[in-house]
């Protein structure tokens, strides 16, 4: 379990970054933390791996103080995958990239071989193994670095802005992705502002706004407060703008996509659907 | 006469690379909100190159055919000239800034353009009050928001006073009401100015309430192109994974189900109105 109890972080030119929050994030849990440019999303999370430590209060993270252990120790539980790919890119091959870490943690050689031929399959980048991760696409290397973390199988998955760049078809992957690796137990933790994947994914949401919590929830609490996400320069998905313009015909007003959509228009009169 | 003109263009990077444009031909007139969209690698950042001289003259390699912007061969002339006529908007505003205050980096254009003091003053106000900049004429760019920031790269774009805005990606940092605000700049410079803009963007349920027509691009080629309602409600454009908004999605799937309707809602109001209509029809008997 990840806990957080009234954290302050304040950078050394003086901004405050977080000015007082409290959360807690279960082993096992999907979560988003969803905010404006600028809301203490990433400096949030970079609290839960120990790269930050509070400047006031206490994270802890499975029971430990982040401030009692090495981030060497911490990165084993918490991966992280930055926003920006070229942050953790380093290596001359895709191959060597993905294995770096496991070499650092002084896993043993056959199953490193395994662990990486594993990860570079479940992201469909085993075809540039030997190429220089500076000679893929934006999409590629934020793959190459999520199997990279993947590899080492943290307990904890901490993803920032990781639909960036990402066109249609690459974000219904890394949903997919991400769903299954929660299923299979592990806690992810994405940080974004896209709201139409979040629809999709419906994780529970921390919702920021200039340094502070301002609503925790399921998608489907969170997601249909106009006034809630505006404070938060976020904007309902469309689907359940869509069905709170037409609520006085007796729809519910918390559809978030249109599967549930179609579900719901099931009933309305005039709708013969098959 | 077309304002952007492309006739039978390929491309490639280098000798011996592959083809990135294959044979495309386009014309937009004055005046148009293009959306240029398509999955990733399918060329439509290179093909934005093309529009400001980036290629050929900077990234060099094999092009055959032929771009011209404005009445101006891109092959005939140089990257500054070409910036006369064509801005350039890019995906992080932090690789377009560099200068220690707004006023600077959006006079620096102009002065490369050897303007006097108080043509470039004037422009700068004018191009900062577009954008909702003014009060922060004498920040650090470095200090400001990302969205502040890539208004301040809009500006300087637009001190320029082209014809042709390009613009990649722009919105791809910012959070959705960040972008929503920089798309409405884009609708007025298209509204009132009449600028010709060509966008390339993911983001289209916030995008296509603005734009006016779309050209979908796959593999170097372009496969669809036409008004936004037609060509995201094809069965290419789910299949290419575009992010088709989801009332068009939603839509999509009622037609399917036997639901008839005249033309495809894009945003959640027109969607509304459509199941309004529907039901009413149905009460009216």
């Amino acid at each position: 379990m990840i806990k957080v109890e009234n954290v302050h972080y304040v950078y050394p030119n003086g901004f405050e970054a977080l000015r007082g929050v409290s959360l807690e994030i279960d082993k096992g849990e999907f979560v988003t933390i969803m905010g404006e440019n600028g809301a203490g999303k990433t400096t949030l999370v970079k609290l839960f791996n120990g790269l930050l430590k509070p400047s006031k209060g206490i994270v802890m993270v499975d029971g430990i103080r982040t401030f009692d252990v090495s981030v060497a120790t911490l990165a084993r539980k918490v991966g992280f995958v930055f926003q920006n790919p070229d942050h953790q890119l380093f290596c001359e091959t895709v191959e060597e990239e993905v294995a770096f870490a496991l070499r650092n943690m002084g896993f043993k050689k056959d199953i490193i071989e395994k662990r990486v031929k594993w990860a570079l399959n479940l992201l469909d980048i085993a075809k540039y193994k030997g190429a220089s991760p500076f000679t893929l696409s934006g999409g590629e290397r934020k793959r190459v670095a999520l199997a990279s973390v993947l590899a080492f199988d943290p307990d904890y998955l901490i993803l920032d802005e990781p639909t960036i760049g990402q066109d249609y078809s690459q974000k219904e992957r890394l949903r997919h992705l991400v769903l299954q690796l929660n299923k299979q137990g592990k806690t992810v933790i994405i940080v974004t502002h896209d709201v139409e994947f979040v629809a999709e994914c419906k994780p529970r949401i921390i919702l920021m706004s200039k340094g502070k919590i301002v609503a925790q929830g399921p998608a489907k609490e969170v997601l249909p407060k106009a006034d809630l996400l505006s404070q938060a320069s976020l904007i309902m998905p469309q689907i359940t703008q869509l069905f709170q313009m037409i609520s006085d015909l007796g729809l519910p007003s918390n559809v978030l996509d249109e599967y549930e959509a179609w579900e719901a228009l099931k009933g309305l009169r005039g709708m013969r659907l098959a | 006469m077309s304002h952007v003109k492309v006739k039978h263009l390929s491309y490639s990077y280098g000798e011996g690379e592959g083809k990135v444009l294959k044979d495309i031909s386009l014309e937009i007139d004055k005046g148009e909100f293009v959306l240029l969209t398509g999955p990733s690698g399918c060329g439509k950042t290179t093909l934005c190159r093309c529009f400001n001289g980036l290629i050929p003259h900077f990234y060099g390699g094999k092009m055959d055919g032929e771009v011209s912007v404005a009445g101006l061969r891109v092959s005939e002339h140089p990257i500054h000239e070409m910036a006369t006529v064509v801005g350039f908007v890019f995906q992080n505003p932090e690789n377009q800034l560099f200068a220690l205050t707004v006023e600077r980096d959006v006079a620096f254009g102009l002065e490369n353009l050897g303007l006097p003091k108080d043509e470039i003053s004037k422009r700068v106000t004018w191009a900062l009050k577009i954008v909702g900049m003014e009060e922060f004429r004498f920040a650090a760019p470095f200090e400001l928001s990302g969205g502040q920031q890539q208004r301040v790269a809009i500006a300087s774009v637009l001190a320029m006073q082209p014809e042709v805005i390009v613009l990649d990606e722009p919105t791809s940092f910012l959070d959705p009401a960040t972008a929503l605000n920089i798309f409405q700049i884009l609708k007025r410079l298209n509204d009132e100015l009449h600028m010709t803009i060509i966008l390339v963007e993911h983001r289209l349920e916030l995008a296509s309430a603005y734009i006016n027509r779309i050209v979908l691009m796959n593999e170097g080629s372009i496969l669809l192109d036409g008004d936004p309602r037609s060509i995201l409600s094809q069965e290419e454009s789910r299949l290419l994974g575009i992010g088709v908004p989801k009332v068009v999605r939603l839509f999509r799937m009622l037609r399917a189900g036997g639901i008839p309707f005249e033309h495809y809602p894009l945003t959640p109001s027109e969607g509304a109105m459509a199941i309004r209509r529907l039901v009413k029809g149905y009460d009216q008997g």
